[in-house]
C-alpha cells in the first residue's frame, strides 16, 4: 500500500492531467512494479510527443486505417519531388486527371454574367436550395435523361462527384458492405474506410477486409465475374471507367441490373465519363430496365466543361429506390444534403445551366473531341511500340500493361527517364498492379511531346 | 409485406411509390435488402431551417397576396460589393484563356487565400497559413468535423433522442440563459469530447467576454477536450469581445476554429469559409488532428470553388475589407433598429448588439407557437427559439439579414400586434 502511496505521490506531481491519481488502476500499477521506475508513463510515445500536451479525444480509428495519402495528392508529391532534384526538367502531367483546355466563352460568359449580377439588387441571390437551383436541375433531367423516367425532384446538384460520394457513405452508415471493381477510383474505397464500413487492410493481398473487390482485367473484358460474389450492399461501378477507360455494354449492364435486384443491392454508378463513349455502350444506367429501383447515379461536370476547379456534378437517387424497411433512399439523402451541405456555389451552377443550352452542348463536345483525340495520340504510341493497350476508346484515360512490372517502380522509371507524370496502376487498387494509367488531359504539344519521350524510352 | 392482390385498385392509379413507414400504406415495387441507416433513423425532423420553409410556403397558399417578410433564416440580402465580383468576373474570363485556365486546385485551397485569412484575420495570432484550410463553408466542414448535433446524430455519437427531455441522451447540452450570461455553468458538465461553442452566438447574439472564453479554454485543457469554435459572426462584434477563440492563450492545443464568408461578404450563395487546425492540437496518441482532417478534406472534397475563392481574396484586400465592412454595418443598423422596436414594447431583448440576431423573450410561452402567432398575425417569419434546443423554448429568434425597408416595415408590423395584444 506504501508503494502504491508513493507512486502516487510521484505521478500527482507530474504535470500530465492523465497521470492525476483518479486514473490509476491496477494494470499500470503492476507494470510500474515490474518497471521500479519513479514516473510512470500510462502509453509509449515518442520522445518529441512526450512534452506536447495531448487532448483525450482518440483518433478515429477508421482514418488510421488508411494506409497512405489519397492517391493523387501522392501522386502530386512526387513530382514535386522530381521537380526539385530537376529544377529545368519540362515536366508533362498526364498522371492526375486535370483537365488544361480553357472553358468554352459560352460557359464563362454565363459565369461572369452571374457573378456580376450578385452585385446589383435584382441579381443578387443568397442562400439558394440545397437540392440546386430548379433550372438547373431540370435541364440535367431533360438533357441527359431523356424518356427514361427520370423527375427534375430525382436531381440533386453537387460541387463534384467525389463530394457526392461521401454524402452518400454517410447516407449509407457504417452497417453496409460494399463491393468495388478493383481496379477503381480511390475514393470509393477510401471513403468506406472512412466511414467504418471495412476491417483493417491485409498488406498481403493489398486490400481492406469487409469490402468486395470485384477483378477488372483484360481476360474478363473488365466486367466482373459477378457469380463469384457475396453478397454486398452497396455496389459501386464505373463506366467508362476510371482507370482502365473500359465503357460497360448493354448487356453487361443488364446483367449487373439483374445481380442487384436478385441479392437486394444497390448500385452507385458513376457516368461522369459518360459523354467520352464512342459506341453505343449506354450512358446511363438508367438505360437499362428496372434501374430505377436498384440505382444511383452520380456524374460530373469536370470533365465535360473543364469544371475540375469550378465544381459542380449532379447525383440522381430515384424515388423508386429503397431500403430493406421500405424507406425512401432520396429522403435520406435529402437530409443528408440539407444537413451536411448547403449547396453547390451559385455562380458555378449558372455556368452549368449555360453548359447544357445548344451551344453550351457543342461546346463541350468541342472540348471532348479534342481530348478524345490526344487519346488516340497516345493509344496509338503504345501500341505502336508493342504494348497492349487498353482504354482510350470511351475514355480519356489509356490503361497500358506492363506485365510482371510493379507498377510503381514504372511509374519512378518513366518520371525519371522522361519527365512525364503518370499514375501507377497499383494505387488503383492491387487489381492495377502490372499497369500504368496515362491520362489524356493536356496541351496537344505537350502531349505529342511526352508521346515523343515515350518512344524515345521504348524504342 | 402485402402481396400484389391486396392492393387496393387506386393504389395502382398511382404513377409513384409510396413506401412502407411502419403502419403507413402498402409497398409497392422491389425493396432493396439494404438496412437503413439506424442513426438516420434517430433525427426527429428535418433540418430546421427546410422545416420553417414549408411552414412559409403553407403561409403562402393560405394567403397568396401576403406581403411575407423573411427574418427567419439568417439569409444575406445586400450585393456583393463590386471589388469582390469584379474580381470573380476577371478570374472567370481568365478561364476561358490559355494563361488563365485553371484545374482542379489544392484542396486545402489556394495559397494566397490561406496567407490571405492568416494575415488578415488573425492578424498577430500566429496562425499559419498551413493550418487555414479553405471550405465551400461551415456548415459543410461542420460534417466534416463530423460532431455538431444533427449530424452527430447521423454519424452515430448522438445517442437514441429522449422525447420527455427533448435531448439526445449522448449529448451534453450546455444551457445558455441571460440568469448566467449565455454562458454555461461549466461545473455542472460532466466531461465532453468535443465541445461546439458558437460566438458570437446564433440564435442569442450573446459574444463571450475574455473571461468567459478563458474560462471555456481552461475547462477543455483540464478535461482533454476538444473545443470546436464557430466565429462566423465574429464581424459583427462591436465591442471588445475577443474575435477568434486564438485570442485566448492555451486556445491553439485545444480548439478548431471554424468561419465563414457568408455573413462576412454575403457570400451566402456563392459558398466559401475556412477552418483553422492549429498543429499543436493532438488526439490522445499524439497524432495531430491536423494531419487526419487535411485527410479528409482530399479524399470527401475537392477544394471550394475557384471562382469563390477569387472573390474570397479579393474581400481581404484593404478595399475589399472597407466594402464588406459597410455591409456587416448595414445589417447591424438593422439590428438595432430591430431591438429599439421590441425594448419599446417592453419586451426583453437580447442579442442584436455583437450578432445580427435579435434574441426575444416570450416567457410562458411555446416557440412554436409564438411563431405561428407572428407568421399568421403579421406575415413575417421569424424562428422559434426551440428549433435550436429545448433551451430556446421560450424565446423567438429574429434575423437582421432583411433590407432596411422590409425591417422598417416589420417593425411597424410587430409593434401594432404586439401593442394589441397587450390592450
Amino acid at each position: 500500500m506504501s508503494i502504491t502511496q508513493n507512486l502516487t505521490i510521484s505521478i500527482s506531481s507530474s504535470s500530465s492531467p492523465f497521470l492525476a491519481p483518479s486514473n490509476f488502476n491496477s494494470r499500470s500499477q503492476v507494470s510500474l512494479n515490474a518497471k521500479r521506475v519513479s514516473i510512470c508513463k500510462c502509453v509509449a510515445t515518442p520522445q518529441e510527443a512526450e512534452t506536447a500536451y495531448k487532448t483525450k479525444v482518440s483518433r478515429n480509428e477508421n482514418i488510421g486505417k488508411l494506409q497512405a495519402g489519397y492517391l493523387f495528392p501522392e501522386i502530386a508529391r512526387r513530382r514535386s519531388a522530381h521537380l526539385l532534384k530537376y529544377p529545368d526538367a519540362k515536366i508533362i502531367s498526364l498522371g492526375i486527371g486535370d483537365t488544361t483546355e480553357p472553358i468554352p466563352e459560352v460557359i464563362t460568359s454565363a459565369l461572369a454574367k452571374k457573378s456580376h449580377a450578385l452585385s446589383t439588387l435584382e441579381g443578387y441571390s443568397g442562400y439558394g436550395a440545397e437540392q440546386g437551383e430548379k433550372p438547373l436541375r431540370s435541364a440535367i433531367a431533360s438533357t441527359f435523361y431523356p424518356d427514361l423516367g427520370i423527375e427534375d425532384d430525382d436531381i440533386f446538384v453537387s460541387d463534384g462527384a467525389k463530394c457526392d460520394i461521401s454524402r452518400l457513405q454517410i447516407v449509407f452508415g457504417s452497417n453496409v458492405k460494399m463491393a468495388v471493381q478493383d481496379p477503381s477510383y480511390p475514393a470509393y474505397v477510401d471513403s468506406s474506410v472512412i466511414m467504418g464500413q471495412t476491417g483493417l487492410y491485409q498488406k498481403d493481398v493489398q486490400k481492406f477486409a469487409n469490402i468486395e473487390y470485384m477483378r477488372c482485367n483484360p481476360e474478363n473484358g473488365f466486367f466482373p465475374d459477378l457469380s463469384s460474389l457475396s453478397r454486398p450492399d452497396i455496389i459501386f461501378f464505373c463506366s467508362p471507367n476510371n482507370p482502365t477507360g473500359a465503357a460497360a455494354t448493354r448487356e453487361q449492364l443488364v446483367q449487373l441490373v439483374r445481380f442487384a435486384k436478385d441479392n437486394g443491392s444497390i448500385i452507385v454508378y458513376d457516368s461522369a465519363y459518360a459523354m467520352y463513349i464512342s459506341g453505343d455502350n449506354p450512358r446511363s444506367i438508367f438505360e437499362i430496365p428496372g434501374a430505377k429501383e436498384v440505382a444511383i447515379e452520380t456524374s460530373s461536370f469536370s470533365k465535360y466543361a473543364g469544371f475540375t476547379g469550378v465544381r459542380l456534378g449532379w447525383t440522381v437517387v430515384p424515388k423508386q429506390l429503397l431500403f430493406s424497411d421500405g424507406f425512401p433512399v432520396a429522403k435520406d439523402f435529402n437530409r443528408i444534403v440539407s444537413t451536411c451541405f448547403n449547396g453547390a456555389s451559385n455562380i458555378s451552377q449558372a455556368g452549368g445551366l449555360a453548359c447544357l443550352s445548344p451551344e453550351g452542348l457543342k461546346a463541350m463536345r468541342g472540348v471532348i473531341g479534342f481530348y478524345k483525340e490526344n487519346t488516340n495520340i497516345i493509344v496509338d504510341t503504345f501500341d505502336s511500340l508493342g504494348f497492349k493497350v487498353y482504354g482510350g476508346k470511351s475514355a480519356p484515360y489509356v490503361w497500358v500493361h506492363f506485365p510482371g512490372q510493379n507498377s510503381w517502380d514504372v511509374f519512378s522509371e518513366i518520371l525519371e527517364k522522361t519527365h512525364v507524370v503518370t499514375t501507377p496502376g497499383s494505387g488503383f487498387g492491387p487489381g492495377g498492379e502490372g499497369f500504368v494509367r496515362v491520362s489524356a488531359f493536356g496541351h496537344r504539344e505537350n502531349v505529342l511531346e511526352a508521346c515523343r519521350r515515350f518512344k524515345q524510352l521504348y524504342k | 409485406m402485402f402481396s400484389p392482390d391486396s392492393l387496393q385498385p387506386r393504389m395502382m392509379l398511382v404513377n409513384r411509390f409510396s413506401c412502407t413507414l411502419k403502419n403507413q400504406s402498402v409497398k409497392i415495387g422491389h425493396c432493396s435488402k439494404v438496412p437503413r441507416n439506424v442513426n438516420m433513423e434517430k433525427l426527429q425532423h428535418g433540418y430546421l431551417f427546410p422545416e420553417i420553409e414549408r411552414h412559409e410556403l403553407l403561409h403562402l397558399k393560405k394567403y397568396p397576396n401576403a406581403n411575407v417578410i423573411d427574418l427567419g433564416i439568417g439569409d444575406t440580402t445586400k450585393p456583393l460589393p463590386t471589388i469582390v465580383t469584379s474580381r470573380m468576373v476577371d478570374f472567370v474570363r481568365g478561364l476561358s484563356t490559355a494563361e488563365g485556365y485553371k484545374g482542379y486546385g489544392p484542396e486545402q485551397g489556394e495559397k494566397a487565400l490561406r496567407k490571405a485569412i492568416a494575415a488578415e484575420i488573425y492578424k498577430n495570432l500566429d496562425i499559419k497559413p498551413s493550418e487555414v484550410f479553405v471550405s465551400d463553408g461551415a456548415q459543410c466542414d461542420i460534417s466534416r468535423l463530423q460532431a455538431y448535433i444533427d449530424s452527430s446524430v447521423i454519424i452515430g455519437h448522438a445517442g437514441k433522442f429522449v422525447d420527455r427531455i427533448g435531448k439526445y441522451e449522448n449529448i451534453e447540452y450546455m444551457t445558455c440563459g441571460p440568469q448566467t450570461d449565455f454562458f454555461p455553468d461549466l461545473h455542472t458538465i460532466s466531461r465532453p469530447q468535443l465541445i461546439f461553442f458558437c460566438s458570437p452566438n446564433n440564435p442569442t447574439g450573446h459574444a463571450a467576454t475574455r473571461k468567459q472564453l478563458q474560462q471555456l479554454v481552461d475547462f477543455a485543457k483540464v478535461n482533454g477536450s476538444i473545443i470546436i469554435y464557430d466565429s462566423a459572426y465574429s464581424a459583427y462584434i462591436t465591442d471588445n469581445s475577443p474575435k477568434s477563440i486564438f485570442e485566448i492563450p492555451g486556445a491553439r492545443e485545444v480548439a478548431i476554429e471554424v468561419s465563414s464568408f457568408s455573413k462576412l461578404a454575403g457570400f451566402t450563395g456563392v459558398r466559401l469559409g475556412w477552418t483553422v487546425v492549429p498543429e499543436e492540437l493532438l488526439y490522445s496518441n499524439g497524432f495531430p488532428v491536423l494531419h487526419d482532417f487535411n485527410r479528409i478534406v482530399c479524399t470527401c472534397f475537392n477544394g471550394a470553388s475557384s471562382i469563390s475563392q477569387a472573390g474570397g481574396l479579393a474581400c481581404l484586400s484593404p478595399e475589399g475589407l472597407n466594402a464588406v465592412q459597410s455591409l456587416v454595418d448595414y445589417y447591424m443598423e438593422n439590428a438595432r433598429i430591430l431591438v429599439n422596436a421590441l425594448t419599446s414594447l417592453g419586451l426583453t431583448v437580447y442579442g442584436g448588439k455583437n450578432a445580427p440576431y435579435v434574441w426575444v423573450r416570450f416567457p410562458g410561452s411555446k416557440s412554436w407557437d409564438v411563431f405561428a402567432g407572428i407568421l399568421e398575425n403579421t406575415h413575417i417569419i421569424t424562428i422559434p427559439g426551440s428549433g435550436f434546443g429545448p433551451g430556446g423554448e421560450g424565446y423567438i429568434r429574429i434575423s437582421a439579414f432583411g433590407q432596411r425597408d422590409s425591417i422598417l416595415e416589420a417593425s411597424e408590423r410587430l409593434k401594432y400586434l404586439l401593442y394589441q395584444e397587450k390592450l
